[in-house]
């Protein structure tokens, strides 16, 4: 299951896209990858010589393949994308090893609560060596931009 | 349940996502939750369903858009209250 459809769906683009696939998608939990490309703009910067995946851009990793992405599947055919946004609301990740340029990271979350188009999961991060990389809770919320909730 | 106790029980659920103190200090049935308390939209979720767990009640989606201050939530709260 590649699911292109979802992905496709959502709200980024390059430079700031970081879903490849997603491999096991059900109402309770999402599975879904990313590699990070070697030339990523935020490694210029993060760190000088020394180029580390930034701990926040982990966290938007995990969001959009456990908020947003599970969130479209989710909300089915209330989503437009055209009409509705998303936006983090909550995060509380912990780190455990690094992820350097050119690493794949497979990103799993499991469903707390879907309720009012808000969506709060437990997240994990691992890398290719089945490693933990990050741990946490994200929540997030869907809205339409015609109706501020 | 008592409005003077319902009124106590919604301001333990509420507290943990208040912004503006000062807000909670006066709290009345006026109080509203975003312009008085600036409670975010997300927390307004949370604190519909700390309202489920604590009254064993179930908030639809009709009944959540009106809980946007203390006195509209109360109504709320007995309604289903009532009906259970």
């Amino acid at each position: 299951m590649i699911r292109t459809d979802i992905i496709a769906k959502l709200p980024y683009d390059k430079p700031f896209l970081f879903v490849d696939n997603i491999l096991t998608l059900d109402d309770h939990h999402i599975v879904g990858n990313y590699t990070f490309l070697k030339d990523e703009y935020f490694y210029k910067g993060h760190f000088k010589n020394n180029p580390i995946t930034p701990g926040v851009i982990l966290t938007e990793c995990m969001a959009q393949i456990g908020m947003a992405c599970f969130g479209i599947y989710l909300l089915g055919d209330a989503w437009d994308e055209t009409q509705w946004s998303v936006a983090m609301t909550s995060n509380e990740i912990n780190f455990f090893a690094p992820v350097f340029p050119g690493e794949k990271v497979i990103v799993e979350a499991e469903k707390v609560y879907f309720r009012f188009n808000k969506l709060k999961c437990n997240v994990v991060m691992r890398n290719a060596k089945e490693v933990i990389v990050a741990k946490g809770v994200v929540a997030g919320i869907a809205f339409s931009n015609q109706k501020k909730l | 349940m008592n409005n003077e106790k319902l009124l106590l029980k919604l301001k333990t659920i509420i507290t943990p996502y208040v912004q503006n103190e000062e807000g909670l200090n006066n709290l009345s049935e006026e109080t509203d939750f975003i312009q008085d308390l600036e409670i975010n939209s997300a927390n307004l979720v949370d604190v519909v369903l700390d309202v489920e767990d604590e009254f064993d009640i179930e908030i639809d989606n009709e009944s959540m858009e009106k809980m946007l201050t203390v006195k509209a939530s109360i109504e709320v709260i007995e309604g289903k209250l009532a009906a259970k």
